[in-house]
């Protein structure tokens, strides 16, 4: 046998060529959706097996390339965590007690925006935003609801929340404890990942520096009090959504986690004390091996961070532990049910990309607050992988393609660069606040726009297939339709609390609050104080806003 | 042509309300500024008041308006109601995630066009200058 670089010379001069001669390929070059190039075919030469033990290896151990755990899939499927939550807290309460009924495994809530952004019911900016994208809480009251009947002991709960994540944390230690259920036997996470809000998602309210406080203010007080949690998510998938490529994605989201184990070691704390509860989130876009490649390139790259970088020494420190979604701007609003197509290929993504939760979107999000049959179209979607496909099978069953461990290669090497230009510019803080990271991304968006305007990327029902269609899928659907009452149910609870609650208990936690932030303090056990004695999420918001002042992001376009 | 009289087409662009997400208006933004026109965005989480100041004090030819939060029937009639007490008679144009049934609502309030996720942006520019060419 001649050797397999003069093998593959001969088959590309021979073969290959006289079937390009008579029919040349389909498009002048290929790229993965991200734009980077694909190779008409892949072969040993591009992964030396002599890599194997270095680059790849075994899962659960470094580099980590093939999955965080051993056993993986075979041990315990994935975490089917769907994204709910809207109007009033009875709803959502329904819609959990729904999902927990039909076999769904963690939760996690969606808050209105004036939650998340510290904001009463009854504030005039909250006019028209009151449980319209999540759930209105106001006060302990709420989460007590939104709760019932649903022991905390035996559920996890993600909350996307981040700059008021310290208040509804506070919330969830109080209704556990109500229920008999100790912080520390609490699962679950909050998103608390404020930098990406600065860059892609707009939630924040606090300038940068106090906004860090308080998003390690939880990472310190959990360590030793609720040791469970998983205290952030660091997310690269909003990033995504706002126009990043694949691996700008990966490269900003670890910057951010840098930026975070930076300033929690400026604290005093270990590496190894805090690392293993932090966790990550990436999107699950369009090029199945793209994506599966960037979630390989992810756990190898951050485990090598945490042991290169910050010479952590605990192997559960070197986990890219992830929760995966998909990224609802791939979804299309023409001919509206191939997006249950769509969703399935995230999920796939996700489960060969080894993630420990998914997340499928419902095909009508791009319309309206999801429908009950919707959700239930996106948690049997994962169900169906799960128990029909044989996908769970085996561990990282695309180790070993040729294609796939070239691409893995390839995008560690691009996020590295990236990570690199960040560092030279003085780290992620500075990156965000000369606006650096906010051009890059907005040039890759408008370059993603023009490419699907021009017709290179094919959006199937969008610029190529269309229908004519009056909308006609839209409107044969069982579209959910918030109710315009719940914003006045919201005000008319709020002022019964309001009524109700120890005036001199809230006033008391809350002036103790602005002493804690004087003097710089952890505010987690003040903050909680302050919720049990039914405090608003606005009167906690406003302590910090007179101390703190708020924050106004320039825009880029 | 991209002038009114003999001066630039003039945009104000906004997300009015809470919600974030600025993807949609920023890449309407670059297009309209690659057409010729001077585009002013006023950022995330502009209130009605403060999208109305602006507009009467920069004389646009157009406001835009990019919703996501489901606060468009409240904030939309707000912003238009108030350019219009104001006196100032410029096109508005809203796009983003709005419900079919909300359309004819808000075109009776003033909206003269309501631009649905998918719509390509060179769309909107065709549509702002022949609607300001007829005028």
């Amino acid at each position: 046998m001649p050797d397999l670089k003069a093998d593959l010379k001969r088959w590309q001069e021979t073969a290959l060529k006289r079937t390009l001669d008579r029919s040349p390929e389909r498009k002048q070059a290929f790229t993965t959706d991200s734009g980077i190039p694909v190779k008409a075919l892949y072969t040993p030469l591009d992964n030396p097996e002599s890599d194997y033990q270095q680059q790849i290896g075994f899962p659960g151990e470094f580099p980590y390339t093939r999955g965080v755990y051993p056993s993986m899939y075979r041990g315990q499927l994935w975490t089917m965590r769907q994204y709910a939550g809207f109007g009033a807290a009875e709803e959502t309460n329904r819609r959990f007690r729904y999902l927990l009924e039909r076999g769904s495994t963690g939760l996690s809530i969606a808050f209105d925006l004036p939650t998340q952004l510290g904001l009463d019911s009854d504030d005039p900016l909250a006019e028209g935003s009151v449980g319209r994208v999540g759930v209105a809480v106001d006060t302990l009251a709420d989460m007590e609801t939104i709760f019932q009947g649903i022991p905390l002991d035996r559920v996890s709960t993600s909350m996307t929340i981040n700059a008021t994540a310290p208040i509804l944390l506070a919330m969830y230690i109080a209704v556990g404890e109500q229920q008999g259920v100790a912080q520390t036997q609490l699962t679950g996470t909050t998103q608390n990942d404020i930098l990406k809000e600065f860059i892609a998602r707009g939630t924040y309210i606090f300038p940068p520096e106090p906004s860090l406080k308080l998003a390690l203010d939880i990472v310190e007080y959990c360590l030793g009090n609720v040791p469970r949690w998983n205290t952030m998510n660091i997310a690269g998938y909003h990033i995504r959504e706002a126009g990043a490529d694949a691996v700008q994605e990966l490269a900003f989201t670890l910057a951010d986690a840098i930026t975070y184990i930076e300033r929690a070691r400026e604290r005093g704390l270990a590496v190894d004390e805090f690392a293993p509860r932090l966790s990550y989130s990436l999107g699950c876009f369009r090029d199945i091996f793209e994506e599966v490649a960037k979630y390989r390139a992810a756990r190898r790259l951050f485990a090598r961070i945490m042991k290169e970088r910050f010479g952590a020494k605990d192997p559960r420190s070197y986990l890219f532990r992830t929760f995966s979604g998909s990224c609802g701007s791939t979804l299309v609003s023409q001919q509206p049910l191939n997006n249950i197509v769509r969703v399935a290929m995230h999920a796939l993504m996700g489960v060969l990309g080894g993630h420990q939760a998914i997340h499928t979107a419902c095909w009508d999000e791009g319309y309206a607050i999801p429908s009950e049959s919707a959700a239930q179209i996106a948690l049997r979607t994962q169900q169906i992988l799960a128990h029909e496909s044989g996908l769970a099978n085996t561990t990282d069953p695309l180790a070993g393609s040729y294609y796939v461990e070239s691409l893995t290669n390839e995008i560690e090497k691009r996020a590295r660069a990236y990570l690199e230009r960040i560092d030279a510019m003085g780290g992620m803080l500075e990156a965000i606040e000369s606006g650096f990271i906010s051009r890059e991304i907005q040039e890759s968006s408008i370059r993603y726009q023009k490419s699907v305007d021009s017709g290179e990327k094919i959006i199937v029902g969008l610029n190529k297939f269309q229908e004519q269609e009056t909308d006609q899928g839209a409107a044969a659907m069982d579209l959910f339709q918030a109710d315009p009452a719940v914003e006045g149910r919201q005000k008319a609870a709020l002022s019964a609390v309001r009524a109700k609650r120890s005036q001199e208990e809230v006033a008391s936690a809350l002036s103790e609050l602005a002493a804690v932030i004087s003097r710089n303090e952890n505010v987690m056990p003040v903050v909680i104080r302050a919720v049990k004695a039914y405090a608003t999420v606005g009167e906690i918001t406003g302590v910090m806003r007179s101390a703190w002042g708020e924050y106004r992001s320039p825009a880029y376009i | 042509m991209n002038d009114v009289g003999n001066r630039k087409i003039r945009v104000l662009l906004a997300k009015v309300g809470l919600d974030g997400h600025d993807r949609g208006i920023k890449t309407v933004a670059r297009y309209l500024a690659d057409a010729g026109m001077e585009v002013i965005f006023t950022g995330i989480r502009s209130t009605p008041e403060q999208i109305v100041d602006a507009a009467v004090e920069e004389d646009v030819d157009v406001v835009g308006l990019s919703f996501l939060g489901g606060d468009h029937m409240t904030l939309a009639p707000r912003v238009i109601d108030g350019l219009r007490r104001r006196g100032l008679q410029a096109l508005i144009v809203l796009g983003g995630i709005i419900p079919q049934r909300d359309i004819p609502a808000l075109e009776q309030t003033g909206a003269a066009r309501v631009f649905l996720p998918g719509t390509p942006p060179d769309r909107i520019v065709q549509f702002i200058r022949g609607s300001l060419e007829q005028n």
